[in-house]
């Protein structure tokens, strides 16, 4: 506690100014970018007069594509916020040898690399999937909306808590050093005694309840909600990945949740679970998290699988190969993902037994996965393909993907990841997967629903650029990082003493430049297609879709579907055009929809205050909240008059005005 | 030892280094068999089909074959049975708590030689070692005979961190209150990197040693040069040692507490605490702490937890 | 399905659209299952840690030491007679019976009060004793699962309070049945789950 009068211990806790980093101008040079930045923000929302319509619209909205379009946001903000952490990292490891120490000494490195992983998987790659979930699924399966429509917009608002209380801990205070999992025991009070680690855990904690009311949320949609017809086989694949992530987050979210509170406990009020003496124990600790940390990429990349499948079958014009296939694959995966996490510390010293077995259940999931590259090839086989930028991106997933697995199994024979463990081999095979499987993903699935979404393309050229520069810039990027691995160079480090590896470092940090190139394109495609959104307009169905999202208009009415679809078969929307469908223009229903509330919103903004509270040890103000957002969860309860309904002329003036221009482009050219 | 491009992991000189990364090549060629079609695949499929060429049949109802979903299950299939086999076999052999049968290819070991013992903490953050049988102690340099089997015990004061030699052999965790096992070899003479390659805090990055392979001579010399630095390592000095430093220099100690490592392992350096095997053996289970080292029996049930407090003398 | 004779377009007619608003079936009861599930998860990470930390006494006292284990058979009795009175409650729900079902809910609520009374006492005396969660790793992981566990007990018996407000407000309407259901599936879940504390954390633990 400062040294100061005890009043201002009880009402600030530990926080005293001394807490703003105000001595380090890199972080004030940022406060200062991102306070005007927001500053600008706010004065043009003010000044246009959006706030009621942000508010009415969007942030109290309980619409499944309003809060997929709010998460894909928050997950590109978040991956600015990341890649620069990135693009510090790579200057400083291309800077500091022999007697130059660099820009980042070690107690800011070691923040940055934290921030950096723990923002990329939680906040970028986890809310990307969660927004393409959100807005993708429901309109797959023909449903209204998902089964608990306020909850999600709880999700979503739980999520933003998390990134909250993450980019505080850059303005106020510092934060974790543990690196992305928080291991003791570094993340414990001896080496960890200032208020990062506990930003991170109370970050997680929010977000993580938010992930798991989502996988809840999901899979009951999935299970209940299905248009009539749709049985579990006739599902599209990207609502079966959804389907596995969705368990996949109910079964081992909670672990996290578990794992973190323990560490929590150890620190704040002195349990021994895994500090080195009184009988605590670090492994307990490894295992733990392993146990969901592995499942947890799984649970980024399932989703992405489903949505390239969806891809490559629309863009090859032919349905997808060995669909069946593809269902079991993605269950074994769901399934073995559990039995593997020992693979992260096979040199702890586990017997061979134990190293073989788990190392075993590591390869075997290389078979399901392999499944489903060659059945993407064989879509393709006897297709008509073209290569659009959804395509695009698809084709470097396939290239870089298999080349991420390969490595992956390179470190999965145990005894050669005695050697690989740790090293940048495993940095570079880990973005090569991420980076590759899922990053890759993401853009493919922007590309490929943005139509969808707000009735216009995005631009071509500007798309294709960016995803030259990301995959050409990967690979100058990280292929070095596999050269440096197995010249035994380890991760995580802030200095170097050995000059002869610095030209590596110098040309992967050319290629993050190449990277921040191919991102800038991205904002430049965005606000291109924006601009030329006239030109670019399209109908309900651009690509020659064949799920049942391409059968409503762009964007769809808030309802979705004014009379719900009815599945025959796996292609439910390319049966329907098949067979001629025409869709009605009359006779349309009142439909019962769910307002809007504020409550997920203050629920959340409660506990960010909680979290802060606890962060900084005002006992007071974390009582306070805790017990207001108790009394406001009980009061929503009371709350029974959640449901209102569009009558029929409304969502007959929706149907009237959408954007459902029948043109296909390219369907076929 | 400077070139541009040393990948010492693909021609290390220890021989449980090279066998380790023997096995990673061999498990690369074996995937390319797989690997390199489905590359070329992905390519050569994309173009012939591509929207534009109407040469090309299409058949957009053609989504099952027996023969084809046979083929992408059993070809992933086979080449995984071949390398788990490979990795189940070359996991046991080279399991680091393994005793060498060999220190070379066709160098098997003569059933006389006496291994070097030495005894390995990581400090905050810097490397002890300790050589019992010549009653000597170093920090950051090690050095060893070649084509001497090297039998290293390892614990850690507080934090956790790797042992990682990459031209001796793969690494191993050392940790606080628990033993880690680790056996090599150093064939080829040489000044070789060491390092701390699991994350522990503020000065990881220069947690350095240095690995010194030496003719059995050399070695002799490098012993003899210890001793005659004269210092003791005891447990004033060990504590002052023991207090977090960065980039820390050579160290050399004569002579060493006896029973120091034995202390450190069992957390009980100080005079008057209790030691972790002492206060097991007090307790009702006694059984579990007569094992090697002692403490660290954690997690009994636990695959992962055994490892570290099992004994470690297969010879 | 090996199609490779293409459907002729516009082939027999087929409905593509419900043309009646269907009644969606409410997901609350399985999505309340699902997060019963992940509570077991939670419940399992706090299992696994007693059970590797279970003798990890640290020189401190043993469960042998510290249990009461009279104390705690009528601990369980009171937690099981609360999912039995409880079961009444459900029963007299399906009759519409009011206020009996009121009555019954309030009994098991008094029970599990009484039972988190109890629970609480043994916490400070064994606090008092020194041999509280920061006196071994053992400790520790016994104070987090039993207290884990006592919380969610705390928890139920507030949301219940709520609903009884809420059923005698607004009666047993369709929203307020289901959710007694919900309760009802938590409360027998926290059940099994001191089972599993009882058996595991105590019994076994005054074994091994
Ligand atoms: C966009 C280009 C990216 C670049 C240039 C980049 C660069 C880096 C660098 C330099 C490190 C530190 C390596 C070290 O410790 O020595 C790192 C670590 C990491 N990155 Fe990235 N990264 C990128 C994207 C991503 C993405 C998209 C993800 C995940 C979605 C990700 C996840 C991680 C994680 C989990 C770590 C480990 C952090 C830790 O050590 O605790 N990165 N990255
Ligand atoms: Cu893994």
């Amino acid at each position: 506690m400062p040294d100061r009068p005890a009043i201002w211990n009880f009402l600030l806790g530990r926080l005293s100014l001394s807490s703003l980093p105000l001595d380090n101008t890199i972080v004030v040079w940022t406060f200062v970018a991102v306070a005007l930045g927001g500053a600008a923000v706010v004065g043009a929302i003010t000044y246009h007069r959006q706030w009621g319509y942000l508010w009415n619209e969007w942030f109290t909205s309980v619409d499944h594509k309003k809060l997929g379009v709010m998460y894909m946001v928050l997950a590109t903000v978040m991956l600015f916020r990341g890649f620069a952490d990135a693009m510090l990292m790579r200057s400083q490891q291309a800077i500091a040898f022999g007697s130059n120490l660099g820009y980042l000494p070690p107690h800011h490195y070691d923040q940055i690399f934290t921030a950096h992983g723990a923002i990329m998987i939680f906040f970028v790659a986890m809310a990307y999937i969660a927004g393409f979930m959100n807005f993708v699924m429901p309109l797959q399966i023909g449903a209204r909306d998902v089964a608990f429509p306020f909850l999600n917009n709880f999700s979503f608002w739980l999520t933003v808590a998390g990134v909250v209380l993450f980019m505080a801990s850059l303005f106020i205070g510092d934060f974790s050093h543990a690196g992305w999992l928080g291991m003791p025991p570094v993340s414990e009070l001896r080496q960890s005694p200032g208020p990062g680690v506990d930003y991170y855990i109370w970050g997680l904690q929010l977000s993580g309840l938010g992930t798991l009311l989502t996988g809840i949320n999901f899979v009951v949609t999935v299970i209940k909600m299905r248009a009539p017809g749709m049985t579990l086989m006739k599902m599209p694949m990207f609502t079966w990945t959804t389907l596995c992530t969705s368990g996949l987050i109910v079964v081992t979210f909670p672990i996290l949740t578990a794992t973190l509170f323990l560490l929590s406990l150890d620190r704040y009020i002195g349990t021994h679970f895994f500090t080195n003496g009184f009988g605590g124990n670090v492994m307990m600790y490894v295992n733990l998290i392993w146990v969901w940390g592995h499942p947890e990429v799984y649970i980024l990349i399932l989703p992405m699988f489903g949505l390239y499948s969806e891809i490559v079958a629309t863009f090859s014009s032919k349905r997808l190969f060995g669909y069946s296939s593809m269902v079991y694959a993605t269950a074994s995966i769901m399934l073995l993902s559990y039995l593997v996490w020992l693979h992260h510390f096979f040199t702890m010293g586990s017997g061979a037994d134990v190293n073989s077995f788990f190392a075993l259940t590591t390869m075997m999931i290389s078979i399901p996965t392999g499944v489903k590259i060659f059945n993407w090839l064989f879509t393709m086989y006897r297709g008509r393909v073209r290569f659009t930028v959804p395509m695009l991106w698809t084709m470097g997933f396939l290239f870089t993907f298999t080349i991420g697995g390969m490595t992956g199994v390179m470190l999965a024979v145990a005894p050669a990841d005695f050697l690989l463990h740790n090293s940048l081999f495993l940095v570079a095979h880990f973005h090569n997967v991420i980076i590759g499987g899922v990053v890759f993903g993401v853009f493919a699935g922007i590309n490929y629903w943005f139509p969808k979404a707000f009735g216009f393309r995005l631009d071509e050229f500007w798309g294709k650029l960016s995803f030259w520069f990301w995959q050409i810039g990967f690979w100058v990027a990280f292929g070095p990082l596999y050269v440096l691995g197995l010249m035994g160079v380890t991760r995580r480090l802030s200095h170097f003493t050995d000059p002869s590896l610095q030209i590596w470092f110098i040309v992967a940090a050319f290629g993050a430049f190449l990277i921040l190139l191919g991102i800038l394109s991205f904002v430049m495609q965005i606000v291109v297609s924006i601009r030329r959104r006239d030109e670019l307009a399209v109908g309900n169905d651009p690509w020659g879709g064949r799920t049942l999202e391409w059968s409503t208009s762009s964007p769809p009415p808030p309802y979705n579907f004014a009379f719900i679809p009815r599945v025959h078969e796996r292609d439910a929307w390319t049966d329907m055009k098949k067979h001629g469908y025409q869709r009605p223009l009359e006779g349309f229903n009142a439909i019962h929809m769910p307002k809007n509330t504020a409550a997920g919103m203050l629920l959340a903004g409660l506990g960010t205050v909680f979290g802060f509270a606890m962060v900084w040890y005002i006992w007071w103000l974390a009582v306070l909240s805790f017990v207001a957002l108790l009394a406001a969860a009980i009061t929503h309860t009371f709350n029974y008059d959640r449901d209102g309904h569009l009558d029929a002329e409304e969502v007959a003036r929706f149907e009237h005005t959408g954007n459902w221009a029948p043109k296909a482009q390219g369907t076929t050219a | 030892m400077l070139s541009g491009c040393d990948l010492v992991l693909l021609h290390p000189a220890g021989d449980v280094a090279r066998q380790e990364s023997d096995l990673m090549i061999a498990s690369v060629i074996l995937m390319s068999l797989i690997i390199v079609p489905v590359l070329i695949a992905i390519g050569v499929i994309a173009w012939r089909y591509r929207s534009t060429n109407k040469h090309a049949d299409y058949d957009p109802e053609w989504d099952h074959s027996s023969k084809f979903e046979l083929m992408v299950w059993a070809a992933p299939l086979l080449i995984i049975i071949v390398l788990g086999a490979m990795t189940w076999i070359g996991t046991h052999q080279l399991d680091p708590y393994r005793a060498l049968t060999r220190t070379g290819a066709g160098q098997p070991l003569a059933a006389t030689t006496q291994p070097l013992e030495v005894e390995v903490v990581s400090l905050d953050w810097k490397w002890l070692f300790f050589y019992p049988q010549y009653g000597i102690a170093t920090v950051n340099q090690l050095a060893a005979p070649l084509d001497t089997p090297i039998h290293f015990k390892l614990t850690s004061t507080e934090t956790m961190n790797a042992f990682f030699v990459p031209s001796l052999s793969g690494m191993i965790y050392s940790m606080p209150g628990m033993q880690t096992v680790l056996n090599a070899v150093i064939n080829k003479p040489g000044d070789f990197d060491g390092f701390s390659s699991n994350y522990s805090g503020e000065g990881f990055t220069d947690m350095r040693f240095r690995f010194l392979g030496m003719s059995q001579r050399d070695f002799s010399r490098w012993v003899a040069k210890v001793r005659a630095s004269g210092g003791n390592l005891d447990t004033r000095t060990f504590n002052q040692l023991n207090q977090p430093s960065r980039a820390e220099p050579v160290h050399y100690y004569a002579r060493f507490d006896a029973d120091l490592y034995h202390r450190i392992l069992n957390r009980c350096v100080d005079p008057g605490q209790l030691c972790m095997d002492a206060m097991m053996t007090m307790g009702a289970h006694g059984d579990h702490a007569m094992r090697d080292g002692a403490a660290g029996d954690a997690m009994p049930s636990h695959p992962s937890m055994t490892a570290p407090a099992r004994d470690a003398a297969t010879h | 399905m090996n199609t490779t004779v293409v459907a002729p377009a516009h082939a027999e007619p087929r409905d593509f659209l419900c043309r009646e608003e269907a009644h969606p079936h409410s997901g609350t009861l399985l999505g309340f299952w699902l997060y019963l599930m992940s509570d077991c998860f939670i419940f399992a990470a706090l299992f696994a840690c007693n059970a590797v930390l279970g003798t990890n006494v640290a020189g401190g006292p043993s469960a042998r030491d510290v249990f009461d284990l009279p104390g705690l058979a009528v601990n369980t009795a009171l937690l099981l007679f609360s999912s039995v009175t409880f079961g009444f409650a459900m029963l007299e729900m399906a009759r519409r019976h009011k206020r009996a079902m009121l009555g019954w809910l309030a009994v098991s609520g008094m029970l599990a009060a009484a039972f988190v009374g109890l629970e609480i006492h043994e916490f400070a005396t064994m606090i008092a004793e020194g041999a509280g969660p920061g006196r071994s790793a053992f400790l520790s992981s016994f104070f987090t699962l039993v207290g884990t566990h006592g919380l969610h007990v705390t928890v139920g018996i507030i949301w219940l309070i709520v609903l009884m407000v809420q059923m005698g407000k607004h009666g047993l309407t369709e929203a307020n049945r289901r959710r007694l259901m919900c309760l009802s599936m938590f409360w027998h879940f926290l059940d099994l789950v001191w089972v599993g504390v009882f058996s595991y954390v105590y019994l076994v633990g005054v074994l091994r």
